[in-house]
């Protein structure tokens, strides 16, 4: 098992190394020099020059990538100039809305995805399930950004149901919380469900096969019982692998799904720093972000390791 | 006399079990719905975008301050947005730069993806740089690195294809070069390597249309994926500037005016949906009819 960890640690060296190559060259792809494309066109040569100075951006392009590492391995994810406050602490002030909002999206998506998955397993061939798998594709074809303009517009504007937009932190109730947060939990989540139950559907199809499903309806236990207690609990992890590795996937949705709902979260942070050319607020988000997809898919892959020896003897 | 009898039948069973296959090949292709739908939407939307602004007298960029936010009616079959323009005019040029642009990023990076997949398996070192690099990129989620990447090239067309390219060529290039490592160790490449054929002859030859039928199936999804990328980079107004019609630039002006009209958020959804859909059809489509062991496979479990 130690063996294993240290392998899969060691692999993600080279991935972090591209990673951090990539973000860093961004401020360097932009056409003209970065200072003067950070400062506008009405910037004069000294302030140009100051701005190199001040970012180093006049040193040699390795020296500058080194430095940069060097400040993110120390926390230091540089300082923002449209904001006048650390990188690092913007990305805390806002990182709180979108992890919300990602964890609502994947509760909501489980809690359809998974008796709708059984369901369709159970009733395998019929309307039901085709209808399932149908609404499946379609929740699967809309993007997350266009559901949820298309629930502001019904459940917002012309229902009234729920607030159409805007922010309230859980420390002002779980309530006010949540009112905020349920439109956009159900438009990030929907492709996520369709999804989930989809996996779901075909690892209990593998699972209702099996012999022992046969001796446990034999044995005359009840159906939800067969299904439940002896089918399900075999048929989840590789549930659990998806709902991992997707998880990831929600943070960056969110990031999208803010910017309709006007939540603060990271998704704001980034859009307004495009619009400012604040590059550095730009880099740590995208770098956050992909630290958090990177350690949650690492954490999944040694779970499951864990749980079942053949994967981690697999890539011996 | 008896052996041309004999070679009269041979030529006759093989005629017959050619026709047989063909019968068999276009039963599969006539029972696979998906692949016949999704196709026949997809090439409706095209000739749409293609010849739809011979059916409406406006223009896209008219302005018409009198006429702004109308709902639909006979004049203007999908209303007219805030400034007074035909909705239904600016989704067909809408259609006109969404499925171009889809359809070239699929194109650009399918072609890319292919040449990094296949030369990857040839040259060992090669495949260590280019392998790492697609790792690293696949790490960073898809669409903030576009976004990112928009942000350093500044807004527009151009620099959509190219972020949305650099986004997904990666995962093609993975793909192709998993097919094609499995190609390379057949014996008959082996043999041709015997035989002396130069290794681009082996390549171009014998590889690359190998790993066509996957590349061709992953292509239509990123198709459509790339429709809803830059869809989703427009509506952020990270995207295609405006005047310039695009469905998530009138999404995103949509947005503005929710209150007062329904129909600029709706009818450009359902054209995204209804492109995104057909695609995806296709594709699983696409998958069944040309690896029919996957359908079998399915059906079995």
């Amino acid at each position: 098992m130690l063996a294993y960890i240290t392998k899969r640690l060691l692999s993600l060296i080279p991935v972090l190394f591209v990673v951090t190559i990539a973000i860093f060259l961004i401020i360097h792809i932009t056409p003209g020099a970065p200072a003067a494309v950070i400062l506008g066109i009405e910037a004069s040569e000294a302030e140009i020059e100051a701005l190199n100075e001040e970012l180093g951006l006049n040193r040699p392009i390795y020296e500058q990538y080194f430095n940069w590492v060097g400040n993110l391995l120390k926390g230091d994810l540089g300082q923002s100039i449209s904001m006048h406050q650390p990188v690092g602490q913007a990305i805390a002030e806002h990182i709180g809305p979108t992890l919300s909002l990602a964890i609502l999206a994947q509760i909501i998506a489980l809690i359809l995805a998974i008796p709708f998955g059984i369901i369709a397993a159970y009733k395998r061939g019929t309307a039901v399930d085709y209808s399932l798998m149908g609404v499946s594709l379609l929740g699967m074809a809309i993007p997350s950004f266009l559901l949820g303009l298309l629930l502001m517009l019904v459940v917002g504007v012309k229902l009234q149901w729920l607030p159409v937009a805007g922010y309230e932190s859980l420390s002002n109730g779980l309530w006010a919380h949540l009112q905020y947060l349920i439109l956009p939990g159900i438009s990030l989540g929907t492709i996520q469900a369709a999804l989930i139950t989809r996996m779901t559907r075909s690892s209990m199809l593998e699972v209702l096969n099996l012999n022992y499903i046969k001796t446990a309806r034999s044995r005359g236990l009840s159906e939800t019982r067969v299904l439940l207690k002896h089918a399900f609990r075999n048929a989840f992890l590789p549930i659990l692998t998806v709902i991992g590795q997707t998880f990831g996937v929600l943070v960056t949705g969110a990031v999208v799904v803010e910017s309709i709902f006007n939540i603060p979260g990271l998704g704001q942070l980034i859009l307004n720093s495009i619009a400012r050319r604040d590059f550095a607020v730009i880099q740590g988000v995208v770098l956050i972000v992909t630290v958090i997809y990177v350690g949650l898919n690492l954490i999944i892959d040694l779970l499951y390791g864990f749980v079942d020896p053949r994967v981690r003897l697999d890539r011996k | 006399m008896i052996t041309l009898q004999k070679k009269e039948d041979i030529a006759q069973i093989s005629e017959r079990l050619k026709k047989e296959q063909r019968t068999l090949r276009f039963r599969r292709l006539k029972s696979n719905y998906g692949l016949l739908i999704g196709a026949t939407i997809i090439i409706l939307l095209i000739v749409l975008a293609i010849i739809g602004p011979l059916f409406t007298p406006y223009g896209p960029y008219g302005m018409k301050v009198l006429d702004r936010l109308l709902p639909p009616s006979a004049d203007h079959w999908l209303g007219t947005d805030e400034f007074g323009r035909d909705l239904f005019t600016r989704i067909i040029y809408g259609a006109r730069v969404s499925i171009s642009i889809g359809l070239i990023v699929a194109l650009l990076s399918s072609f890319l993806g292919l040449i990094i997949g296949v030369y990857a398996t040839y040259y060992k070192i090669l495949d260590h740089i280019l392998m790492r690099i697609c790792d690293g990129l696949i790490a960073i989620p898809g669409i903030l690195l576009a976004i990112a990447l928009m942000a350093a090239l500044g807004a527009s067309s151009f620099n959509v294809i190219v972020a949305l390219t650099v986004v997904f060529t990666p995962n093609i290039a993975r793909i192709v070069r998993s097919t094609a490592l499995v190609v390379r160790e057949q014996t008959y490449i082996e043999a041709m390597h015997a035989q002396g054929a130069s290794n681009s002859r082996i390549i171009w030859l014998h590889i690359v249309p190998n790993t066509l039928s996957p590349l061709l199936v992953q292509a239509t999804f990123v198709f459509a994926e790339a429709i809803i990328s830059e869809a989703a980079l427009s509506f952020l107004g990270a995207g295609i500037p405006a005047p310039e019609a695009s469905w998530g630039n009138i999404l995103q002006a949509g947005k503005l005016v929710i209150y007062k009209a329904w129909w600029m958020v709706v009818f450009p959804g359902v054209a995204i949906i209804i492109s995104v859909l057909s695609l995806n059809l296709f594709g699983d489509g696409l998958r069944d009819y040309l690896d029919p062991r996957v359908k079998l496979k399915q059906k079995k479990s």
